[in-house]
């Protein structure tokens, strides 16, 4: 006997795979016929195989505290979620217009400052940014391009609309997730998997290598790509290593480099070599204690001098971060307006940002109702969701608040899309939401889908993996 | 030409081979020596001291451990994390490595090198292995030689594979030469059982301790010190003998440089020559009129040398002036 899903409930929330209480969507019909075909324990034991899979290939992470140094995948649910392709074109669309937009507006800011000389956005917002890079002004990165590599969280509100929920233009992770998630869950569901005409996401690695190498010195024969680690002890580390040996390149520490002459070189065993781009997943900050913080040992003493020559290129460009601070993000609509004049195609959720003083006012006085959310920070840190807080917690948020204004924003808190996962024997819907993935190179493009995140626990709405989440396998399919 | 490697990853790929190698042999000598323990008429104590002399340990045992019978010094040297050389830790060690290199070594190699540390992990977590042994170790010794068998099947021979041999050859002879040392140094002076059949069955457990028994039969047929002093240490064919380890390890380390095999164009590539030459131009009779115990020392002080001038040669990250694009450093 497979699954029940007659006893599937939406409970009301939007969700990815049904229509309504167990009548699927039309592109999931297939996965759920097979689905309720397999019994019981052959999920288990598929849910059982992919978890062993992904713990063989070691995208596990340490789980501190605990005496041996347990190490734990991060949880995968097997049931894919599935987006229509005719749903995902205007997401598409919308990926790249946002983009162009965020990328036109930190070459403005480095620049010109149109957008802040004719009252679009206060001054005062950029110059208190803490992502701002005074050190960046006027530079020109190659073909004009600061934010090569981006991931926009999308969140489907109880319409089914996708809302951008924050833009991520630092190192944004996860992108082997997808690729991993992929492989697995083909061995996991091979009879649906082929007939369902799902879109490659494979070709990541080769376009991103593509785009790198587009960035190189116009002198440059055959460009020598690097990746930038802080390190095996970053939470990201296992991605930085898969994405090098995708591409074929090398994968490097600061310490591993040198700077002579404006050249940036790798020691290695036949001596130096000189290296022309650098993916790096290291953040500004720590990137030059020449130009940033003068303690970092993560980087490259004089890095930033070679960039600023031209004569190694830098992905993504230092500096791009002020396009993501979360105040910021409040005025991206705008951003659009202003510099493509179109309407966003992908609207923002509404934002109450605390540096003003109204929203402030809104935003104290609903604090119940909001979300609450550090505008520099990510990973689900630095965030309060004001209707599942303590009046403690709250009232820590309220002194913050008042303390810096500038750090913070409001946002409602929205009832998320769901969709279905294995819980037990069961089949049960949790909250999910949607990270694709963005190359901008000479054309600009968009990973077939992303990364779905999952929040495991009934009824939680935060969906980082630092904070129990898990992820799923995305499928855009065409029909 | 080929991309030469990143300074810090050709170390790791070569420690992580060392570590598997350590791992292995370490798993051998407490396999033999359990099977030991079965034929010969000894208290415990006897049988496993002679065990921490070939790791080197025997200091750090007796610091922590009140008494060296069967199962404390199985603790000790397949799961004690505080004992870097134990199974667990030279696992971890070399999945340390394996994890830092990960671009450049097979999937298969790595995911090999994953499974194995685990199965260790957990075998330390169950404390089943005290009563089968056996079947633990013999996991341990065929996991290495699977990591072996998946370097070969799985990737190209190039700098990478060449750092990972000189590596495996480098421990080996190394733990080739303990192996020998001990019977000589710590179980000779037991002269109650020379000529014995203990005597023979000891001088059988050191020849499997290096998987070399059969081998030897091959060669050889009766059991004789002599005979498989020479073995061990000269035998031109034998894939642990000394000298086989060191021509591997030449061959690999010139493949390295580009240098041709009898010069050399660094220190390390001078030492090892120097010593392959010297065994070379020797042989048993030599070593006897020296001093089994004497000449042995003198090699793992060879040995600790040529790692020391790999090191400097190719892994020092010593900051250094670039004298172009194409510049040679470090050395």
């Amino acid at each position: 006997m497979g699954l029940h899903i007659d006893d599937y409930r939406t409970e009301g929330f939007f969700d990815e795979m049904f229509v309504e209480n167990s009548v699927p969507r039309e592109a999931a019909d297939l996965l759920i016929q097979r689905l309720q075909d397999l019994s019981t324990e052959e999920i288990r034991f598929r849910q059982q195989a992919a978890e062993a899979a992904l713990y063989q290939m070691g995208i596990t992470f340490a789980v501190y505290g605990s005496e041996a140094a347990e190490e734990k995948i991060f949880p995968f649910d097997i049931i894919p979620r599935i987006i229509d392709a005719s749903d995902w074109q205007p997401i598409e669309n919308g990926l790249k217009q946002r983009v162009t937009a965020l990328n036109l507006f930190i070459d403005d800011i480095y620049h010109d400052q149109r957008i802040l000389k004719e009252g679009i956005i206060p001054p005062e917002l950029i110059r208190s940014c803490a992502a701002f890079r005074p050190e960046c002004v006027g530079i020109d990165p190659p073909n004009g391009t600061w934010c090569h590599i981006s991931g926009v969280d999308l969140i489907r509100d109880g319409h089914g609309v996708f809302h951008v929920l924050e833009d991520n233009l630092r190192s944004p992770s996860g992108v082997s997730y997808v690729l991993e998630n992929r492989e697995v869950l083909k061995h996991t569901f091979p009879r649906v998997f082929g007939p369902s005409k799902v879109r490659p996401v494979e070709d990541y690695p080769n376009q991103l290598l593509h785009m790198l190498e587009g960035l190189a010195p116009a002198m440059v024969d055959e460009p020598s790509v690097a990746v930038l680690t802080p390190g095996v002890y970053n939470s990201a580390y296992f991605e930085h290593s898969f994405l090098a040996k995708q591409m074929g390149v090398r994968l490097v520490e600061g310490r591993d480099l040198v700077t002579q002459d404006g050249f940036v070189y790798a020691r290695t065993t036949r001596g130096f070599e000189k290296i022309d781009v650098i993916y790096r997943r290291i953040d500004d900050d720590f990137l030059d204690p020449l130009a940033f913080r003068p303690d970092s040992m993560l980087g490259v003493p004089g890095i930033m001098d070679s960039y600023r020559r031209g004569m190694v290129a830098l992905a993504n460009a230092p500096g791009c971060g002020v396009a993501d601070d979360k105040a910021v993000y409040a005025y991206v609509p705008k951003i659009i307006k202003f510099y493509l004049n179109e309407e966003p195609i992908i609207p923002n959720v509404p934002t109450y940002v605390c540096w003003n003083e109204d929203d402030r006012q809104y935003v104290l006085e609903h604090i119940d109702q909001l979300v609450v959310k550090a505008v520099n920070e990510s990973g689900g840190y630095g965030m309060l969701i004001g209707p599942h807080a303590s009046a403690g917690e709250r009232a820590e948020f309220v002194e913050k608040i008042k303390a810096n204004p500038r750090n913070y924003i409001g946002q409602p808190t929205l009832s998320l899309s769901r969709a279905p996962i294995i819980a037990g024997d069961r089949v049960e819907g949790r909250h999910v939401d949607l990270r694709p993935y963005i190359l901008f190179g000479s054309d600009i493009y968009v990973l077939p889908g992303g990364l779905t995140r999952v929040a495991l626990k009934k009824g939680s709405l935060v969906v980082n993996s630092s904070q129990g989440g898990g992820s799923k396998d995305t499928w855009v399919v065409d029909r | 030409m080929r991309r030469a490697m990143i300074s810090r990853v050709a170390d790791a790929v070569y420690w992580m081979s060392r570590y598997i190698e350590r791992a292995e042999n370490v798993a051998r000598f407490v396999d033999v020596n359990q099977y030991l323990t079965l034929d010969l008429p000894v208290d415990d104590e006897l049988q496993w001291n002679p065990m921490l002399e070939v790791t080197g340990d025997r200091d750090a045992f007796h610091a922590r451990y009140s008494a060296s019978d069967q199962e404390s010094v199985i603790r000790f040297l397949a799961f004690d994390g505080e004992n870097p050389n134990s199974i667990l830790s030279s696992l971890r060690f070399a999945r340390d490595n394996a994890r830092s290199v990960r671009e450049v070594i097979s999937s298969e190699l790595w995911r090999q090198i994953n499974r194995m540390y685990h199965m260790v992990r957990h075998a330390a977590d169950s404390g089943k292995v005290y009563e089968d042994p056996h079947q633990f170790l013999d996991e341990v010794k065929e996991g290495c030689h699977q990591v072996t068998g998946v370097t070969e099947a799985t990737m190209s021979h190039d700098e990478a594979w060449h750092f990972v041999r000189l590596g495996r050859m480098l421990e080996r002879a190394d733990k080739t030469s303990r192996i020998l040392d001990v019977k000589y140094f710590l179980l000779l002076p037991s002269v109650d059982y020379i000529g014995t059949p203990y005597d023979k069955i000891q001088w059988a457990a050191v020849l499997k301790s290096a998987s070399a028994l059969e081998m030897y039969r091959k060669t050889h047929r009766r059991i004789d010190p002599k005979q498989i002093g020479h073995f061990l240490i000269f035998d031109n064919q034998f894939p642990r003998s000394i000298r086989y380890c060191l021509e591997a390890a030449s061959m690999s380390l010139h493949a390295i440089s580009g240098s041709p095999l009898a010069s050399f164009e660094n220190k390390a590539e001078r030492r090892l020559g120097r010593l392959c030459a010297d065994i070379d131009f020797s042989d048993i009779d030599e070593v006897s009129d020296i001093g089994m115990h004497q000449y042995l020392d003198g090699i793992q002080v060879k040995l600790n040398q040529i790692g020391e001038a790999i090191f400097e040669t190719y892994f020092s990250l010593a900051p250094a002036v670039v004298a172009g694009a194409s510049g040679r450093g470090n050395s």
